[in-house]
């Protein structure tokens, strides 16, 4: 019986996601869809798989990661390295970005691990503050890279272009703070709809399963899940490391979605890893479909507000507040409660009285 | 239920924000402070002016950073194109053809500047005027070039910005700009010793002074030393004045921008170190620093497209101030300029607003190349097919706290 009710609670999950898919057609179809919209379409599946992503780590594995961003900067300079540098030896576009997102969650993947280790010994509000230093650090480290590459292979620089000392024929691929730029615009929406079911895949089966549940218990309890013999530091590293490279994914189809990529703090910094976890908090801790239409919401929003000019942002953050208070203060659950009361009630009189 | 109250205040406030949003812009003439021109120059559609139109109209977008740290540029460019659109339309437009002008915030972001940008397609946009600062212009320059639409940049300096055939820009180059600098204290013997202080975390720093040190080569200028500070260092120069003063340098170059420049200048008059500064364009703006003793700045040279004392831009700048209430930069003159470049560009190619985007594309692209005005930032400005512009350097020195030409 439980079973089943996991089934159709993730069927609907998916049967979601594939009816967004079939709307935006039609309406792509029909000439119904704004150019706005339109280009908001990648973005959006970019924020539900970094809101899926994250709910692994923050809902299931019950630690709060504040780097989430940085695996997905990891994840799109790899990507878009691996693609520039793969210019001559595959020409097919699809065929590098596949071979793209592949290299880029393997990449994002190991860092995953490589940070895992030392960070996942902390707990709670330390795990926080050094997965948040973790993300800066990536950032920062990717901003003062020089990468280029000649005939005679990569030369690699943390100073400037000049010193990388190629010879003419080279080309500087990652240049600091400038980032890579001319990635080729190979991400549409399908694929991204494809990648958001994969990684709903992923999560989904994961969390329903052995390892999902012990994940589960290292959160609830950590000491009795030691006691039954569960590796917990296996545990946690393998879900931080799968959350990462998920992250790294979405971090592949950013960078072949825009064509200027650089690792600032508006597009990777402390400022989106939190956009990510307020996707994850507003969706309701654990909850995968609410995290993902939150971060529908919340992109789509400050979009939809730009009539309002300046005020949109005060906007967006009041409607944040509200959303938030809405949806978990324990008085406005009771509030809701006793207001559907009185409306099944009302119905109810009036249907008495007719 | 307390919370209840609270809930209900924060609805109450955010449906007086809207109200307040919603009639803005009919008090736009009104409008003083720079806050207020935001909101006057984003929604500022002269649409009296292009109701009567009997050619037909042309919408120009805009795209810029209207909110956040770099607003002060993109609100610039959104108010030198409007400036420049209301004058084209007061003088009876283009052949009768009308100017419409819509400006869009892009927070200064690649990913906002595509949305954008999408948001201005929406509008109807058949031109662009933007994106103002670079990584955002290499962003939308690439979904510009997917629709063919024509593309001119006021500001986008980095080289990336103008890869495709559809987009121009008004400013120099980065590169150019470090060259250009070489070569005017090369030619003009200022100094064969020089030392350079730069921002290596920014992208126009780093790009101009990568070009000046390969020039300075073939100008037999000598780089005595070389020192580097970044947006976390940018407080204390002491560190790199010393190395300059103690290699014997004769002259300083300063590519970064006139904020850390004023503390710099403080700090080599502290310790008594006077050789000749010399900055490029992000030095415009020095002698407006608060608090800043603009005695230091004597003998400071720059290379700027333009200053508001210049003869030429008298008029400009009076209507400027009249219209915005503040003094106008570099930034609303390179997109004047690039709304009158438009405007060249359309008599000669003889679009028409009824064409299709792509066919008014095609047209422009080859009347650019074609054309040659006389702006704000450069008499007898032409374009290249690359996108480049042609036109003079010019050099300013302070003296007695006013920009001198050169």
């Amino acid at each position: 019986m439980k079973k089943n009710k996991v089934l159709i609670q993730n069927s609907i999950t998916y049967a979601l996601v594939i009816i967004c898919w079939i709307l935006a057609q039609l309406l792509i179809s029909t000439g119904h869809m704004s150019s706005l919209m339109k280009g908001l379409l990648v973005p959006l599946c970019i924020y539900v798989i970094l809101a899926v992503s994250l709910t692994l780590t923050v809902g299931n594995l019950g630690e709060l990661s504040l780097g989430h961003a940085g695996f997905m900067c990891v994840g799109a300079f790899s990507g878009a390295f691996f693609t520039k540098c793969m210019e001559q030896a595959i020409p097919s576009v699809p065929v590098r970005f596949l071979l793209a997102l592949l290299v880029g969650a393997a990449v994002a993947g190991a860092f995953g691990i490589l940070i895992g280790i030392p960070v996942l010994r902390l707990k709670g509000d330390y795990l926080a503050i050094v997965t948040l230093a973790f993300g800066e650090i990536i950032k920062n480290l990717i901003n003062v890279m020089y990468i280029g590459k000649d005939a005679s292979g990569f030369h690699f620089s943390i100073k400037d272009t000049m010193s990388l000392g190629m010879d003419e024929t080279g080309v500087v691929i990652v240049k600091g703070a400038q980032g890579i730029t001319g990635t080729p615009k190979a991400a549409t929406f399908t694929i991204g709809i494809i990648l958001v079911l994969i990684t709903l895949a992923i999560v989904l089966n994961l969390i329903n399963s052995r390892t999902g549940r012990a994940i589960m218990s290292i959160r609830d309890n950590r000491i009795a899940a030691e006691s039954i013999g569960i590796n917990i530091t296996k545990y946690k590293l393998m879900a931080f490391a799968i959350s990462a490279a998920l992250a790294g994914i979405a971090g592949v189809l950013y960078a072949h979605n825009i064509s200027s990529l650089a690792a600032t703090p508006k597009s990777f910094g402390y400022n989106m890893s939190i956009m990510i976890l307020v996707f994850v908090v507003l969706g309701g801790l654990g909850n995968i479909r609410g995290s993902m239409i939150a971060a529908v919401v919340l992109t789509m929003l400050p979009e939809l507000l730009r009539g309002l000019n300046d005020y949109r942002m005060l906007i967006y953050a009041i409607v944040l507040i509200v959303m938030m208070i809405f949806n978990s203060s324990p008085k406005a659950i009771e509030m809701r409660a006793v207001f559907m009361e009185k409306i099944k009630k009302n119905k109810k009189t009036a249907k008495e009285a007719a | 239920m307390k919370k209840f109250v609270s809930l209900g205040l924060a609805v109450a406030m955010a449906a007086s924000l809207t109200a307040c949003g919603g009639s803005k812009p009919t008090e736009t003439t009104a409008a003083a402070g720079a806050a207020e021109t935001t909101a006057a120059a984003a929604e500022a559609e002269t649409t009296a002016a292009a109701a009567e139109a009997a050619g037909g109209t042309f919408k120009i977008g805009v795209i810029g950073p209207l909110t956040g740290p770099a607003a002060a540029y993109g609100i610039a460019v959104a108010n030198g194109a409007d400036l420049a659109v209301k004058e084209i339309n007061a003088a009876g437009g283009i052949n009768g053809m009308m100017l419409e002008n819509k400006a869009e915030d892009d927070e200064h972001d690649p990913e906002k500047s595509v949305n954008a940008y999408n948001t201005l397609k929406d509008w109807g946009m058949q031109m662009l005027v933007g994106a103002t600062t670079s990584k955002p212009c290499i962003a939308v320059a690439a979904e510009s070039a997917n629709d063919n639409l024509f593309q001119i940049t006021p500001s986008g300096s980095a080289v990336e910005c103008v890869a495709n055939d559809n987009v121009f820009r008004v400013c120099f180059a980065d590169p150019d700009q470090g060259t250009a600098s070489a070569k005017y204290i090369g030619e003009n013997k200022l100094a064969t010793k020089v030392a350079i202080i730069y921002d290596s975390s920014t992208e126009y720093s780093s790009g101009i002074r990568e070009s000046f040190v390969k020039e300075a080569g073939n100008q037999g200028i000598e780089v005595v030393a070389d020192e580097a500070f970044t947006a976390d260092s940018n407080t204390d120069f002491s560190v790199q004045l010393d190395k300059a003063k103690e290699a014997g340098a004769e002259l300083v170059f300063l590519p970064i921008y006139y904020q850390e420049a004023s503390v710099i200048l403080k700090q080599a008059a502290d310790k008594e170190f006077s050789p000749i500064f010399f900055g490029c364009d992000g030095m415009d703006g020095i002698l407006t620093v608060e608090n800043f003793d603009t005695s230091l700045a004597e003998g400071l040279m720059l290379l700027t497209p333009f200053s508001t004392t210049e003869e030429s831009s008298k008029e400009f700048t009076e209507a400027y101030v009249a219209a915005y209430g503040v003094e106008p930069n570099q930034f609303a003159a390179d997109s004047y300029d690039a709304v009158y470049a438009i405007k060249a560009a359309i008599e000669k190619s003889g679009v028409t607003p009824d064409m299709e985007v792509s066919a008014i594309c095609d047209g422009m692209k080859a009347a650019m190349t074609e054309i040659s005005i006389d702006g704000l930032t450069g008499a007898g400005m032409t374009w290249n097919a690359a996108g480049e512009p042609n036109k003079a350097p010019k050099a300013v020195k302070i003296v007695n706290g006013v920009y001198e030409m050169q």
